[in-house]
């Protein structure tokens, strides 16, 4: 367990000793709350929730969470260090989980950062903190799975821009698998029992679902099904790098 | 103890590493010696377990590479290629970083690390991050972060390359002392280096093993070996007057210099008998010498056999 811990906090201390941090950190809160006050009409709704925050919190990661997750392999691969990292006594799967970590933890850092909007809601009504609680974590989920789909498509690749457009393809994809957008473009190709199965994948129905409150058990197990099915993606991709 | 057997690495169609073979045992200093794109850090990849070979095996203190990666790669210390770093880091987090993805003991990590800070002479440097410090700096951190552990094996990809001749004279004394009780793989294309510190040298090229000799025996293949020279004024009566001496197969004069040489095909001295004969025939010659072989000769010879020296 250790070489994971020693990895986990590498990466934690490069994101902190680089900008991408505290940029990450700044431009998320600065985003939802516009996005919560203008877009949303936060105060226009006359509703003591934080409903109008949490429905943009996908678009967002859809941004900022490719900008996070394309570094992890692709920038070891460019500089070399991945060398270093895989000839130490460590396992594939010690690393994979190590940086992915790192990154989720960043995210539950800036999920933590938005309380005040918390305060707000609280300060002035009787918000449920039950389904403010849900969401969070449904959003943390949610980020998570990005960061594990992001992992894997850094793997692939030694370009960081490269990685940046296809993990934001692919999340784009995965978020809108239940609108008729996709499914109409699926619905020309496959059967529909395939059609279902993938409108079942929307990342933003089982998001949504959360969100209204229903912390339900395959929610999250949708996401974390998913998170480790791409981590286990990532270990794969980088033992076939390694035979190429 | 390093063993590599019947490696070989294909890149597409492209074979980089053929049929590589050879044992490194404890107190030796094995290099790896070849032109650029040989297949020496190929080879090296694939017995630290960074590369998968195509076909054969690596062992590493008896571990096979693939089967047992973990415990073969602790008892490694490998500096890779150009010996990438984590730049954003200061030289002491990054041995930090190393000693606790080793799973060495946390009582015992801030000594090693101090130990490896004071062998590399990075004191001065230990709280600077990596992406400000100098080529020979950053080599230097490599090492550092590849010995730390004390491994009984040390793969060392090109150690010295970016060291000023300082830096590398005190790398050299660090790696063969370490190399006392241990095993040591390293490669290089600095063929001075093959003669201050390798006990038994590996020429490579094209994948495949060309030569597997020690230092002295790879001289004792060059044409210089024990060849004689002489400064002469006037080459061509000097020519004349050797021409058909028993054992003389030829001539050469530099043409910056001078200096004429006389290639032998005895291996005992022949200068004595040299001087005698332009004495006895009046040729004037000064400043007389007995060569050494000389390894980019050998080297030359070996790797392009097409190309005459």
């Amino acid at each position: 367990m250790s070489p994971t811990i020693a990895i986990y906090r590498r990466e934690l201390r490069s994101y902190f000793s680089t900008p991408l941090a505290p940029v990450f950190i700044m431009i998320f809160l600065v985003l939802t709350s516009a996005f919560t006050f203008y877009l949303g009409d936060f105060f226009q709704a006359g509703q003591a929730d934080l409903q109008s925050f949490f429905l943009f919190h996908p678009w967002l990661y859809l941004l900022l969470v490719p900008a996070l997750a394309m570094r992890s392999w692709a920038e070891e691969r460019k500089s070399g260090s991945i060398e270093l990292l895989l000839t130490l006594p460590v396992t594939v799967w010690q690393a994979v989980i190590g940086k992915f970590l790192a990154a989720w933890t960043l995210i539950a850092l800036t999920l933590l950062l938005t309380f005040p909007i918390w305060l707000t809601v609280v300060w002035l009504g009787d918000p449920d903190n039950g389904v403010i609680f849900a969401s969070y974590i449904g959003s943390w989920l949610l980020a998570g799975t990005f960061l594990a789909i992001g992992s894997a498509i850094s793997a692939l690749t030694r370009s960081q821009a490269m990685a940046f457009i296809i993990h934001a393809s692919v999340c784009i994809l995965f978020l809108l698998a239940g609108y008729p957008i996709v499914l109409s473009m699926m619905q020309v190709l496959f059967d529909q029992s395939i059609v279902d199965a993938i409108s079942g994948m929307s990342f933003m129905t089982h998001f949504s679902s959360i969100t209204r409150g229903l912390l339900d058990l395959r929610d999250i197990a949708f996401f974390l099904i998913n998170s480790i099915a791409w981590l286990l993606a990532t270990v794969l991709i980088i033992d076939l790098k390694k035979a190429g | 103890m390093i063993e590599a057997s019947n490696l070989c690495k294909n890149y597409g169609p492209l074979l980089a590493v053929d049929n590589i073979s050879f044992t490194a045992r404890p107190g030796e200093v094995l290099g790896l010696l070849g032109p650029n794109g040989a297949g020496k850090s190929s080879t090296m990849r694939m017995i630290a377990g960074f590369i998968a070979p195509s076909s054969g095996t690596a062992t590493i203190c008896g571990h096979n590479i693939e089967k047992k990666p973990v415990e073969a790669k602790k008892c490694l210390g490998y500096l890779p290629e150009g010996a990438p770093l984590y730049d954003e880091l200061t030289t002491e987090q990054f041995l930090r970083f190393v000693a606790r993805a080793r799973g060495m003991e946390r009582n015992s990590q801030r000594g090693k690390i101090n130990i490896a800070l004071e062998r590399l002479s990075l004191r001065g440097v230990a709280h600077q991050t990596i992406e400000t410090l100098s080529k020979g700096f950053k080599r230097r951190v490599g090492l550092a972060a590849a010995i730390m552990h004390e491994p009984s094996a040390l793969i060392l990809d090109e150690p010295t390359d970016g060291l000023d001749p300082n830096q590398k004279h005190d790398v050299r004394i660090l790696i063969r002392e370490l190399a006392k009780e241990r095993t040591v793989l390293l490669s290089t294309h600095i063929l001075e280096e093959v003669e201050a510190l390798c006990t038994r040298t590996i020429i490579v090229a094209n994948g495949k093993i060309l030569a597997d000799a020690t230092p002295a025996e790879l001289l004792a293949k060059s044409r210089y070996d024990r060849a004689v020279s002489i400064q002469v004024t006037d080459s061509i009566s000097a020519r004349a007057a050797l021409d058909g001496m028993p054992g003389v197969t030829g001539f050469e004069q530099n043409a910056l210099d001078g200096r004429l040489y006389v290639f032998t095909k005895t291996k005992s001295r022949t200068d004595e008998a040299i001087a005698e004969r332009l004495r006895q025939r009046h040729v004037a010659f000064t400043d007389m010498r007995v060569e050494r072989g000389r390894l980019d000769e050998v080297f030359r010879s070996i790797t392009m056999p097409e190309a005459k020296a």
